[in-house]
C-alpha cells in the first residue's frame, strides 16, 4: 500500500493542499459543509481565522493576494451572497498573488435555508470554476486553482457540495509548487483602484482573461473524456453527479468536467458528435444544459423534477431512462431538536408565552419554531431577524406592532446584527423594538466555532473581544439589558414583558454559555488564565 | 465476485456515535488498501436528530451514497430509527439491530457503537487486530479498554447467532 495514501474528506484535502501548496493565510465564516477546511488548517499549523462574516473573509484574503500571497476564503454557498460585492470587483482588479474562493454548495438543504447553485455566481463575477468530485480531486484542484489564479491574476470560484465536502475518499499527497516569491508591495493603482477611469479597462481585461482561460480549458483543462459501450449514450457531467452517474451507467461514455467556468464547448461539441444521445447529468439548476443548448449543442437535459434535492446512482438512473413517474419520498426520521436543557429554551418558552410575533434568525435557535415551542415567525438569512422586525413595526397595527421582537444569536449578530441595529437607531418604528440577542457564547448550530465577541480565535486562543452590550450602548440604544435566562426564568420574561410594554429601543443580552461548549469554554479561560500568569511571571 | 462493492448502512440519533462508528470501519477498510468511500449527512445532527452513515469499500467505488435498498449490512443504533432504515438493506442483506448486543452486559451505553461494529466484524473479512488499532486510534486512551471490552462483547455475540 502506497504509505503517502490518506483517507480525508473534501474539506481536509483542500486543507492539505493549502498547507502543501504553501497558502499564507485562510479566512472564512463558518458554515455548513464549508466550515471544516479552516479548522483542518489550523490543525495542520496553517494560518486560518474565522472573520466576522464572508464579506469581510473575501476582503481580508484580497489584501492578502494584492500582498502578493496565497489566500484561500472559505464560506457556504449562502456565504457568498454576503460575499458577492468584494467578488465582482475582484473579478476585475485580479490578484497578484492567489486568491481562491470555496463556496460549499448543499443541494438538499442538510443544513440551510436555500440551495441555490453557485455555479451561477462564476458567470455572474466573471470569475474561473472548478468543481471537484471527490477528495482527491479537491486536493488536485485545489493547486489548480492557485495555479489558474497566479497565471491569470484572477480569483479562482471552488465550488464545492455537501457530498465532495464531508465524504471520505482517498488522497496521495505530492509535492506542490510553492510561490515565487515573498509577500511584497507592488503598487499598481490602474489594477486595484476600481474608479470608472480604471474600472472600464479592467473589466476588457477580465474578458480577454476569460478569452484566454477558455482556450486553455479546450485543451489544457482539468476536464476528461472516457469512451466505453457503442457510442449510443453519452453523459456530460461535473462534480459529485459524475460519481452517481459513473455508476448509474457504466456502459456510457463519459465527459467529465472538472472547470465548468469558461466552459470549453468546442470540446463538449467534438464529444456531442461522436454519441448518438447526450444527457447532461448535474444537480441543481440546467447550468451546463442551457449553456450548451445555447452553444447549439444537442443534448438532453433532466426533467424539472429532479433539480430539487440532491442526485444519487437511483436518481440518475431515473433521469437516463426518461422517469418523471412520482418519487417515493424518503421517510421523515426524527427532526433535530434543541437539547434538554439548552439556554435557547427559556427564551422561546417566554416569546410563545407572551404571544411575541418572533422575526427569527439562522443557527441552533431557528429550532425554536418546531414543537413544543412554535414561537418564530420568519427565518430568511443571516441578520435578517432585525431588519424584519422593524419592518413589521413599522406597518403592523399598534397592537400586533408591540408584540414583535427580533430575536438572533451571538455569532448571527456580530455576522450581520450590527447594521441592522444602526437601522434600529436611525429609523425607530413609533412603537419602540426588542432586540435579543441569544448569546450562547459560541457559533453552535455548525460545530462551536468561536467568533469575535467570544474573545478567541480560531483555535481558541485569547483575542481582542467585542462586548455586544457596549456596542449597543454606544449606538445610543438606551435600554440595554444583560440578564442570564436560565438562572431566572421569571426575571427574563418579566424583562421581556416590560420592554415589549414600554416602547422605546431594547437590546437584551440572554448570556447562558451552550451546554455542549460549557466545558469547553471553561477550559479555554483556564489555559488563557495560565497563560496571562506565566507571562506576567517572567 | 471480482469488483464487487460492499455497501454499509449505519443509522441512529446525533450523539450516539453513528459518525464514529463509519470512521472506524471506513478506516479499517482503508489500511487494508481497498478503494473505500464515507458519506454521511451531519448538518444539524449534533441536536439530536437522525443520522446516518454510509461505508462502501472493495475493488473500485464510484458514489459515496449506498443506493436505496443495496446495503449488505445496515447497523441501527436506536430502536426508534429501526423502521426508517430497513429500506436501505437489500434482500437477504444482514441487520445488527441495536439489540444485538444485551444493552445490561456493556461497560456502558456509550459503547454500544463499537459494540454493533463488533457484531458486524464478524461478517467482514478484517482481522480483529487491524479493527482494535484503528478502534483505539479514534478514541481517548482512557477509552480503550472500555471499548475493547465493548467490541469484544459485540463480536461474541455475533458467533451466537
Amino acid at each position: 500500500m502506497e504509505r503517502n495514501r490518506y483517507l480525508l474528506t473534501g474539506d481536509e484535502a483542500v486543507a492539505q493542499a493549502a498547507v502543501d501548496a504553501g497558502v499564507a493565510l485562510g479566512t472564512g465564516y463558518p458554515g455548513t459543509p464549508s466550515t471544516e477546511i479552516l479548522e483542518h488548517l489550523s490543525s495542520l499549523g496553517g494560518r486560518s481565522r474565522w472573520s466576522p462574516n464572508e464579506k469581510v473573509a473575501l476582503e481580508v484574503g484580497i489584501g492578502a493576494a494584492f500582498g502578493g500571497a496565497r489566500a484561500l476564503v472559505t464560506m457556504k454557498h449562502v456565504g457568498l451572497n454576503v460575499a458577492a460585492d468584494p467578488l465582482f470587483t475582484a473579478a476585475y482588479t485580479g490578484v497578484t498573488g492567489a486568491l481562491v474562493v470555496v463556496s460549499a454548495d448543499d443541494p438538499g438543504m442538510a443544513s440551510s435555508q436555500n440551495e441555490q447553485d453557485n455555479r451561477r455566481f462564476a458567470v455572474a463575477a466573471g470569475v474561473p470554476m472548478l468543481e471537484p468530485s471527490d477528495s482527491q480531486e479537491a486536493y488536485d484542484f485545489a493547486a489548480l486553482a492557485i495555479e489558474i489564479s497566479e497565471r491569470w491574476r484572477i480569483p479562482v470560484l471552488f465550488r464545492m457540495t455537501t457530498r465532495v465536502c464531508h465524504a471520505k475518499t482517498a488522497v496521495v499527497r505530492r509535492e506542490l509548487a510553492q510561490p515565487k516569491s515573498a509577500p511584497s508591495f507592488q503598487r499598481d493603482i490602474p489594477s486595484r483602484v476600481m474608479i470608472p477611469a480604471y474600472a472600464r479597462p479592467a473589466h476588457r481585461r477580465l474578458r480577454q482573461k476569460l478569452a484566454e482561460i477558455t482556450a486553455w480549458n479546450e485543451t489544457s483543462g482539468p476536464n476528461g473524456i472516457e469512451h466505453s459501450g457503442d457510442g449510443t449514450l453519452g453523459i456530460i457531467t461535473s462534480g459529485i453527479s459524475y460519481m452517481h452517474a459513473r455508476e448509474a451507467a457504466p456502459g456510457a461514455s463519459f465527459l467529465k468536467l472538472g472547470m465548468t467556468h469558461p466552459l470549453p464547448v468546442e470540446m463538449v461539441r467534438r464529444f456531442v458528435d461522436t454519441i448518438d444521445r447526450c444527457v447532461v447529468i448535474e444537480e441543481g439548476d440546467p447550468y451546463l444544459v442551457d449553456a450548451l443548448r445555447a452553444a447549439g449543442l444537442n443534448v438532453e437535459g433532466k426533467s424539472e423534477m429532479y433539480r430539487f434535492g440532491e442526485l444519487n446512482v437511483g436518481r440518475v438512473q431515473r433521469i437516463l431512462a426518461n422517469d418523471t413517474s412520482p418519487e417515493a419520498p424518503p421517510p421523515r426520521g426524527k427532526p433535530p431538536q434543541l437539547c434538554n436543557a439548552c439556554p435557547h429554551r427559556t427564551g422561546f418558552t417566554t416569546f410563545a408565552k407572551l404571544n411575541c410575533i418572533v422575526a427569527g434568525d439562522i443557527g441552533c435557535y431557528t429550532l425554536g419554531v418546531l414543537p413544543p415551542f412554535e414561537a418564530m415567525d420568519s427565518c430568511v438569512c443571516m441578520g435578517a431577524s432585525i431588519g424584519a422586525g422593524l419592518g413589521l413595526r413599522h406597518v403592523l397595527p399598534e397592537e400586533q406592532a408591540r408584540r414583535v421582537i427580533s430575536v438572533i444569536g451571538d455569532s448571527t449578530f456580530m455576522h450581520s446584527g450590527i447594521t441592522g441595529l444602526v437601522e434600529m437607531v436611525y429609523n425607530p418604528p413609533p412603537t419602540g423594538h426588542v432586540v435579543v440577542i441569544l448569546d450562547n457564547g459560541t457559533t453552535a448550530m455548525t460545530g462551536l466555532q468561536e467568533h469575535p465577541a467570544t474573545g478567541r480565535t480560531l483555535d481558541h486562543k485569547s483575542t481582542g473581544k467585542v462586548s455586544m452590550e457596549d456596542l449597543a450602548r454606544s449606538l445610543g440604544i438606551p435600554n440595554v439589558v444583560v440578564t442570564d435566562p436560565v438562572g431566572d426564568p421569571e426575571g427574563f420574561e418579566a424583562l421581556v414583558q416590560r420592554a415589549l410594554g414600554g416602547g422605546g429601543l431594547w437590546v437584551i443580552v440572554a448570556r447562558r454559555p451552550c451546554l455542549l461548549a460549557a466545558g469547553k469554554i471553561k477550559e479555554y479561560e483556564r489555559q488563557a488564565g495560565a497563560a496571562a500568569a506565566c507571562s506576567s511571571a517572567s | 465476485m471480482a469488483g464487487r462493492v460492499t455497501n454499509v448502512v449505519f443509522a441512529g440519533l446525533g450523539g450516539q456515535g453513528v459518525i464514529k462508528a463509519s470512521d472506524i470501519l471506513a478506516e479499517v477498510a482503508f489500511e487494508r488498501g481497498l478503494a473505500v468511500k464515507k458519506s454521511e449527512l451531519h448538518g444539524m445532527s449534533q441536536r439530536g436528530g437522525s443520522v446516518t452513515s454510509d461505508v462502501r469499500f472493495g475493488q473500485e467505488v464510484f458514489s459515496p451514497m449506498v443506493p436505496e435498498g443495496q446495503a449488505d449490512y445496515l447497523v441501527v443504533l436506536a430502536p426508534e430509527e429501526l423502521e426508517n432504515s430497513k429500506r436501505h438493506l437489500r434482500p437477504g442483506g444482514v441487520l445488527v439491530p441495536p439489540d444485538a448486543v444485551a444493552a445490561e452486559r456493556l461497560p456502558s451505553s456509550k459503547c454500544l457503537n463499537i459494540a454493533l461494529l463488533g457484531v458486524l466484524s464478524a461478517h467482514l473479512p478484517f482481522e480483529v487486530e487491524a479493527w482494535l488499532k484503528v478502534v483505539r486510534a479514534n478514541l481517548p486512551e482512557k477509552l480503550h479498554e472500555m471499548n475493547d471490552q465493548a467490541f469484544a462483547l459485540g463480536r461474541e455475540s455475533a458467533k451466537k447467532v
